[in-house]
């Protein structure tokens, strides 16, 4: 501990701290602009200056470390003169263009400009106007804006580990761009938008969009990935203007996706806003007692078997228990959460879901990733793993497909016969894992989902426990999954009962017509056309693959428009919340199946979501746990047996468009063309 | 007046051959083997002892810098990096050091790099310095021929290695840390301090940065006695120093000379005076372009070193004397130092990369008079919201002038406006 006085006060702060972070916790604002606490400390902007006594010039903050019986003073003369001194030269060549910035109303440097700046400027000569650079369809430039703070230029370097970003030039002719002109290839690339302390890199796809005070702010969970990154909706009306990350440490610390962010322009198209029932083969605009008649009639004297349902990989919890309650009350047990047919299993929560949690990442000392590209499964998973590889010590491993995932590992092979041999302890990177103290693997759906996917789980297994990855209270055993309902669905025990079909049995009876009423919520990633011998409901917000399908297309919400229960893949569960109303007729969906079970006369035991919950909880005692993880009891799981040679394949092949929203959402088309289909062009393209 | 006994760069203009074998016979590698048997601290304590101050610039004490080394090997290798760098407008004294006697660098580096503990020398030399870069690495390869660097060196059985590395020609990389980040292959930029190189230095290891004058100077300090060495000069200002004298005067040069020289006998001795006489002098830059210049009735009687400069307001510096005699436009001399700074800001910190194009743009109003007389004062505290306020010492060197010119020639400064007001109202 270090004794500090700062402004007359003495405080007690830990060692190895800056002066400024001690500062904060004695409740001193320090203003600054370069300082972030998440990149290396550049100490460049000098807007933190204090007063450090017995030194004769006054210190940046940001970069000094406290020292015990440091005396600071950070509200002298001296201190005050040198930031105005500073915010006068920020200004001075900045272009005063706030009334046009988008940055306006959350501008630091307008902001803090109020603080220290001048009610007039004394600059009289031209000011620097600098050419704007292209860095994609998502980061928009006003490079005469950019007061040099680097932060854009450390996070891509740092966080995302693409170094695209640099500073050409010097002194007053120092740009920031990238050196050649390119996109900024990452999936993590729209945060430096937020980085940004003033209007030099704001969103493409939101310029001139709105202000933010006109905006009304929704705290929410993302489900483009099943990371359950923390969100801030801001909506205006009943459109969804932007989203903006939230901080939460322990999942996506203050980052987000670029998917994340941008695929809700997708959410104003192609919307299902009214019920449609299939009249002489069209589909038609049809009212909700209508819909769900049409539904019932086919329903109601069904045996059980002949029923199925399908649950798609955005769902909320609630919805799935009520269609779990929906279904079973119809006496089936053909129900399923796992649309890419992953063989997991309900029940042992330890074998389905991240148990070493994102953020223990951090304390883990050696990794082996399985049939994963997290980079484009979980990037911000990936740039934890990231963060912790730069931290350096961390050998990795990768089994499935060579690519770039902006830290260095080890290419160990490229299908099941490396799994075999590691889990037999015959290949050297055995030897890694079990000499590491917390070792852990990421076990993907690209290994998971083949139908060899339960011996390789067995295999993972095996390797977990050999190598000593489930010890104590660490465990380093990790299924990463790609969908947000899926650990929902499988705590709700959303898989099929005894003799009930899983995703390819329903889709093969079906076919073969033993299945004759499919209830697809929200699931639109499999194989329609098996589906067309059968009655098919389809409930869900995006015209998409499923709604081409159907019979009956029951209009439902999309997850920035319902209060909604999600568990990440670490098994946090977490509360969505609605910042927009459904359009048109569209409702909430677990509402649509309580009042279907009501027209089946199999009326589901609650009115209101609250009590619903309470079901939920009862069934999944799990879903009670907002927010926490705890750690799940070990056991036997997976089946030990032959493998098949092909190599392991990502499920995701297009970062960008991966569900009902990204594929309709036109930045995401954007982002597709630049970043995955540039490679693909010839010289005769355009 | 220095006798010719007590000089230490006798082959300062090259009247001899720079090679090994001339280096010798003035006494270079002379007993280096049994300077380095006195130990580390021995080495240390004499060079403290001599009151050696930094050659470079900042004059800060050079046996107490190396001192700053951990003094037991952390595990990391440890260097000594000479800053041959020598960019600072006037000053040409390293650039004879190292064409015409380079092995007194290459035994200094030695000598220094043993006293606190390096594994090997880095010199930095300035990109456009080719001839110099040249001469330095054969004679550092004559060095290493002659079994007085490498392993065992001089047989001293310390093993020791000398680089030599060219800049590319940026001024900001004579600051020491912008130094070691472009030796390292980044963008020349100077790093924030702390960390001082002394614990994180090149790639993170243990560092002393010298000018060349200083480490040259150190193994005749050891051979003479660190008590000669203070005996020149007086005291916190000894020894010898090398100035660099250009600009107005009859025979410019680069001179040897005793610490505390009256800047009047300096000029007149060896320069052949001021241009027109001693009255003709306006102005003197006395430590190279960074600092502040001095009007005439200082120079009169102003004595040459470090505290007797900074007691007016100006500095040694690199002992770079520019003289300047009536017929100069003081405002346009420093309006183009100005201009000097502001291309060479490396634009890292905001008060030097934003302050240096507006001093320069107001400077260059002055020298036409097209300004307002308010904006001197202006032009003053902006000099002093730079000043002290960057990550390295490139934003007090552009204030510096400015401040000058300001405090001794606003007279000057202010006719010039109301000159051309007056012939703007006609």
């Amino acid at each position: 501990m270090a004794k500090l006085t700062i402004d007359g006060r003495e405080i007690d702060v830990e060692n190895g701290i800056t002066v400024l972070q001690a500062c904060e916790e004695a409740g001193v604002e320090i203003p600054r602009f370069c300082y972030h606490e998440r990149l290396s400390i550049a100490g460049n902007c000098r807007m933190c200056l204090v007063e450090m006594e017995k030194a004769p010039k006054p210190i940046a903050s940001c970069s000094m470390p406290v020292a015990d019986g440091m005396v600071i003073r950070t509200n002298t003369e001296m201190v005050k003169k040198a930031r105005n001194g500073v915010m006068e030269f920020l200004l001075i060549n900045h272009p005063l263009d706030c009334p046009i910035c988008d940055q306006g109303g959350e501008c630091d440097l307008q902001d803090q400009a109020m603080a220290y700046g001048f009610d007039h400027s004394r600059f009289v000569e031209n000011k620097r106007a600098v050419s704007d650079k292209y860095l994609g369809p998502l980061v928009e430039t006003h490079m005469t804006r950019c007061i040099h703070c680097t932060r854009c230029i450390r996070f891509s370097t740092e966080v995302a580990g693409v170094e695209v970003l640099g500073a050409t030039g010097r002194g007053e002719n120092m740009e920031v761009g990238t050196y050649v002109e390119a996109a900024i290839s990452s999936e993590l690339s729209a945060n430096i938008i937020d980085l940004c302390p003033v209007g030099a890199l704001t969103s493409k796809p939101y310029a001139f969009e709105a202000r933010p005070w006109e905006l009304t702010k929704t705290e929410s969970i993302d489900v483009m990935d099943a990371v359950g990154s923390n969100i801030r909706i801001d909506s205006r009306g009943r459109e969804v203007m932007r989203i903006l990350p939230m901080l939460n440490e322990e999942v996506n610390e203050e980052w987000i996706s670029d998917k994340t962010r941008y695929a809700c322009d997708g959410l104003a198209r192609q919307r299902l806003d009214k019920p449609y029932v299939k009249k002489d083969g069209k589909l038609r605009p049809v009212s909700w007692n209508e819909a769900l008649a049409a539904i019932a009639e086919r329903m109601q004297d069904l045996d059980g078997d002949k029923l199925a349902a399908i649950a798609g990989d955005l769902c909320d919890a609630e919805a799935m228990t009520a269609l779990k309650g929906l279904i079973s009350s119809m006496g089936s047990t053909n129900v399923d959460c796992r649309q890419n047919g992953a063989k997991l299993q309900a029940g042992l929560r330890a074998s389905y879901i991240f148990n070493t949690t994102i953020a223990g990442i951090e304390r883990a000392d050696a990794c082996l990733i399985i049939g994963s590209n997290p980079r484009i499964e979980a990037p911000i998973i990936n740039a934890r793993l990231r963060k912790r590889a730069s931290a350096g010590d961390f050998p990795v491993g990768v089994i499935g497909e060579n690519v770039d995932l902006t830290y260095r590992f080890q290419h160990l092979g490229v299908g099941a016969s490396t799994v075999k041999e590691i889990s037999e302890g015959t290949h050297e990177f055995f030897d890694v894992l079990k000499s590491a103290e917390r070792p852990m693997l990421i076990l993907g759906q690209g290994a998971l989902s083949r139908p060899d996917g339960e011996a390789i789980l067995a295999s993972a297994r095996l390797i977990a426990e050999d190598t000593g990855m489930v010890l104590g209270e660490w465990n380093g055993f990790n299924v990463l999954h790609t969908a947000a309902s899926r650990v929902a669905g499988l705590d709700l025990g959303l898989v099929p009962g005894d003799a009930g079909r899983d995703v390819a049995g329903i889709l093969d009876g079906a076919a073969s017509g033993e299945i004759e009423f499919v209830y697809l919520l929200g699931a639109d990633e499999i194989n329609m056309s098996k589906l067309a011998n059968a009655f098919v409901v389809y409930q869900g917000h995006h015209g998409d693959a499923g709604a081409h399908a159907a019979d009956v297309i029951l209009p439902g919400a999309a997850y920035t428009e319902k209060d909604g229960t999600y568990v990440n893949t670490e098994g946090r569960v977490q509360r969505g919340r609605r910042a927009t109303f459904p359009p048109g007729e569209a409702r909430e969906d677990w509402t649509i199946l309580r009042a279907l079970s009501d027209v089946l006369g199999k009326t589901l035991p609650y009115d209101n979501i609250g009590e619903l919950r309470a079901e939920m909880v009862q069934q999944a005692p799990a879903l009670g746990q907002i927010d926490i993880v705890s750690p799940s009891s070990w056991g036997d799981f997976g089946v030990l047996g032959e493998m098949a040679e092909a190599p392991f394949k990502s499920p995701v092949a297009n970062f960008y468009m991966t569900d009902p929203i990204s594929r309709v959402s036109e930045t995401m088309a954007a982002c597709t063309e630049v970043f995955v289909q540039d490679g693909e062009r010839t010289g005769t393209d355009g | 007046m220095l006798s010719d006994t007590d000089r230490i760069f006798t082959n300062l203009y090259g009247l001899q051959e720079w090679g090994l074998d001339a280096a010798r016979s003035r006494g270079d590698w002379d007993g280096t083997k049994d300077i380095l048997a006195k130990g580390r601290d021995w080495i240390i304590d004499e060079v403290k002892a001599s009151g050696l101050r930094g050659r470079g610039g900042a004059g800060f004490p050079a046996g107490l810098k190396w001192s700053f080394m951990p003094k037991e090997s952390t595990g990391k290798p440890h260097y000594l990096v000479v800053n041959a760098d020598e960019s600072e407008p006037g000053t040409c004294k390293d650039r004879d050091i190292l064409r015409h006697d380079p092995h007194k660098l290459i035994e200094g580096c030695l000598v220094a790099g043993f006293a606190m503990g390096a594994n090997a020398a880095y010199i930095y030399v300035r990109g456009e310095f080719y001839r110099e870069a040249a001469i330095l690495d054969a004679a550092v390869q004559q060095a290493y021929d002659a079994g007085l660097i490498g392993g065992d060196a001089c047989g001293s059985g310390y093993d020791f290695d000398i680089y030599v590395h060219r800049g590319a020609g940026a001024y900001i990389c004579g600051e020491e840390t912008a130094l070691l980040e472009s030796l390292e292959g980044k963008k020349g930029q100077p790093r924030i301090k702390p960390p001082f190189p002394a614990n994180m230095g090149l790639y993170g290891c243990p560092t002393t940065i010298n000018n060349v004058e200083t480490i040259s100077v150190a193994p005749t300090i050891c051979r003479r006695s660190a008590s000669w060495f203070a005996s020149l000069g007086r005291e916190n200002n000894t020894g010898t120093k090398v100035f660099c004298i250009s600009g107005h005067v009859n025979n410019p040069c680069n001179v040897e000379e005793e610490m505390g020289i009256p800047l009047r006998e300096l000029i007149d001795k060896h320069a052949g005076g001021v241009r027109g006489g001693w009255e003709n002098l306006k102005a003197v830059i006395p430590g190279g372009s960074s600092v502040p210049c001095l009007p005439k009735s200082i120079c009169d009687d102003i004595l040459m070193d470090f505290d007797s400069l900074r007691e007016v307001k100006s500095g040694l510096g690199t002992a770079a004397v520019i003289v300047m005699d009536q017929s100069t436009d003081i405002i346009a001399a420093i309006a183009r130092l100005s201009k000097f700074y502001k291309h060479e800001s490396c634009g890292q910190c905001t008060p030097c990369r934003e302050g240096t194009g507006w001093m320069w743009r107001v400077m260059e109003r002055l020298v036409t008079g097209d300004a307002e007389i308010e904006e001197i004062d202006m032009l003053l505290d902006v000099s002093y919201e730079i000043e002290g306020h960057t990550i390295c010492a490139l934003g007090d060197a552009a204030a510096w002038p400015v401040q000058g010119v300001i405090r001794h020639f606003r007279d000057e400064i202010e006719d010039r406006i109301k000159m051309r007001r007056s012939k703007t109202a006609a």
